[in-house]
């Protein structure tokens, strides 16, 4: 980890509550990412890596509710800040680009404004002012003819553009960290390749921390440094990237990588079936008992099924949440 | 642009109206209240008298410009109370629910419940008749249409991305609702508020004809109908033309409504841009 913790979430739970009781979907996540630290987050649907962003940005709606734990940003509890404290931190200290950029714009309203509105929400800046660094902001994201763009319409752009203007929203106040929850999943592979390279180089030059949320292993083992798989709504292990990805430690994370195609596997290798893991994500309110993982995982045992796993330190460094793990 | 008929119509009709309504003192041939002259009483139309005159000898001509005045400023402004009213009340419902949703929402069904004619008509009858009560009347007894609009509306935009990136950015509810909503909703709101302004001058013209609205001498179309109940056989022009004027204004506004519907649709605007 590098330097001093920007985000230390710790032992966060976050319930999903149903007609009174309260099932644990996300419990005992903890991790940190340092300043200017590009941290992934991956996991299938479902398995709770979205609602622990909105958690952080406190935007959790009914029927979700924090269960418990702490986030620290930048050494402040911020987990119960009234709703007028945390909003002085939404967009301006910690920001979000978001999965789907053709509805992330308001479709009546030109993108220079939709970027100004931000320098005037939170640096109080003036309309004039603000319009101004709007063009700077769209040139940054690599836009061509900034000047005239910022007057275009959302409709007018295509979506590697939106990204783009969502990317310099998102970005216009300089934040400590940025949430990217799936921020290419809507876009064209090409085009994927740029917006990636684009949040990259802007996150670096700034010094902002990126928070990558994907369920695509090969962009998160290209984006960032360490990774955190999650599991029906556990974290099962957390390592440097290409650790995860050269010896997998959790049952789990084995399936999952066991599980990509391999570009050329057919000529070399013949015919053959990719890897699956067995079984589906159990639904939040039928976790298993034990680790959440057991009915699926071929190493399982006695224990597996009686006891939750805790958190153990692997020798290289990192956690894994397994009893037998490698 | 392709050619809209009925905006073109619409808006004609209306500006004609306001135009009327606006120059009245320099198009009209005599004062509207002062110049009775029993001896030209109940005169044809003719080239003195374009539309004739009334019972007491009032030219009607003058009569129907003047009273352009007072069914204009009853439509335009008791309308717009009503869209302040419901925009205010459905947007905030839509967009805070609970509670508050749940109250306005009880509200809007009783408002809907009464005939707004008779609720207008109760509240008539509580204060002194005269064009400030009028307003307030038909401002107070109108949103709930605009209000289920504006709700309904703005309910299915809540869970769109932009709102919620709007938030995620740190926009404040007031924002989100100003800037967000409100524009993308605004559209629908035009339109039901130009065919409620067509309801409040037809509402205006009966609350007066029944007696509760602008008082006589003043010259309003609802009233002048209402005088000129008795000689409708002997000389249907007095109540032709002040009939006519609420028939061309409300059409107008129909129309115009009708058109500013085709292209405020969100759908046809990102076409054709």
């Amino acid at each position: 980890m590098s330097g001093e913790a920007l985000l230390k979430v710790e032992n966060l739970r976050l319930d999903l509550v149903v007609g009174g009781r309260r099932f644990g979907a996300v419990k005992d996540v903890s991790f940190s990412i340092g300043r200017g630290e590009t941290f992934g987050l991956v996991g299938e649907s479902g398995c709770g890596k979205s609602i622990t962003a909105l958690a952080l940005i406190g935007l959790l709606r009914a029927p979700l509710a924090f269960g418990g734990g702490r986030i620290l940003f930048k050494g402040r509890e911020i987990q119960n800040l009234p709703d007028s404290e945390m909003r002085k931190l939404r967009g301006n200290a910690i920001s979000m680009i978001f999965q789907e950029p053709m509805t992330a714009l308001n479709p009546l309203s030109p993108v220079g404004r939709q970027i100004a509105e931000m320098f005037v929400l939170h640096k109080g800046a003036t309309w004039h002012e603000a319009e101004r660094k709007a063009v700077e902001a769209l040139a940054n994201v690599r836009v061509p003819a900034p000047d005239r763009r910022v007057k275009d319409y959302p409709h007018q752009l295509s979506g590697g553009m939106r990204q783009r203007v969502m990317i310099a929203i998102a970005l216009a106040c300089r934040p400590d960290l940025l949430l990217a929850d799936e921020p290419t999943t809507a876009l064209d592979v090409t085009v994927q390749a740029e917006i990636l390279e684009l949040i990259r180089d802007l996150s670096a030059a700034q010094g902002t921390a990126v928070l990558m949320i994907s369920h695509d292993l090969g962009l998160i083992a290209n984006m960032c440094a360490r990774v955190g798989v999650m599991y029906a709504g556990r974290l099962v292990e957390e390592r440097a990237a290409q650790e995860v990805f050269r010896a997998p430690s959790h049952p789990y994370t084995g399936g999952l990588v066991a599980s990509l195609p391999l570009l050329g596997a057919r000529a070399s290798h013949g015919r053959s079936r990719l890897k699956e893991i067995t079984g589906v994500v159990p639904a939040v309110t039928a976790f298993p008992e034990g680790c959440r993982f057991n009915p699926r995982c071929q190493a399982r045992t006695e224990i597996c099924i009686a006891e939750d796993p805790e958190e153990t330190a692997l020798p290289r460094g990192g956690r894994v949440r397994c009893h037998h793990h490698a | 642009m392709k050619f809209r008929a009925n905006l073109v119509i619409g808006g004609a009709l209306f500006a004609t109206v306001v135009v009327a309504g606006a120059l009245a003192p320099f198009l009209a041939h005599t004062d509207p209240v002062m110049d009775a002259n029993l001896m030209n009483a109940e005169v044809a139309p003719g080239s003195e008298f374009w539309f004739g005159t009334d019972a007491q000898g009032r030219d009607i001509y003058s009569r129907v410009l003047y009273g352009a005045r007072i069914s204009l400023t009853v439509g335009i402004v008791s309308q717009l109370i009503n869209t302040v009213i419901g925009v205010c009340l459905g947007l905030s419902a839509a967009y805070w629910g609970g509670w508050w949703d749940d109250f306005v929402s009880g509200l809007t069904n009783l408002m809907l419940a009464i005939p707004s004619l008779i609720f207008a008509l109760a509240i008539m009858a509580i204060l002194t008749p005269g064009l400030t009560s009028l307003l307030i009347a038909l401002g107070l007894t109108n949103w709930s249409y605009t209000c289920r609009l504006s709700r309904a509306s703005a309910l299915s935009l809540k869970g769109q991305g932009y709102v919620q990136a709007a938030k995620v950015l740190g926009y404040g509810d007031i924002r989100i609702m100003l800037t967000q909503i409100l524009p993308n909703i605004l559209g629908p709101i035009i339109v039901i508020g130009t065919l409620g302004m067509g309801g409040a001058v037809l509402a205006e013209a009966s609350l007066s004809f029944l007696g509760l609205g602008i008082r006589p001498p003043f010259p309003s179309w609802g009233s002048m109908l209402s005088d000129a109940r008795d000689q409708i056989t002997t000389a249907p022009w007095i109540s032709i033309f002040p009939g006519l004027a609420i028939f061309m204004t409300v059409l107008g506004l129909n129309l115009l409504g009708d058109g500013l519907r085709d292209i405020l649709d969100p759908q046809s605007r990102a076409r054709t841009a």
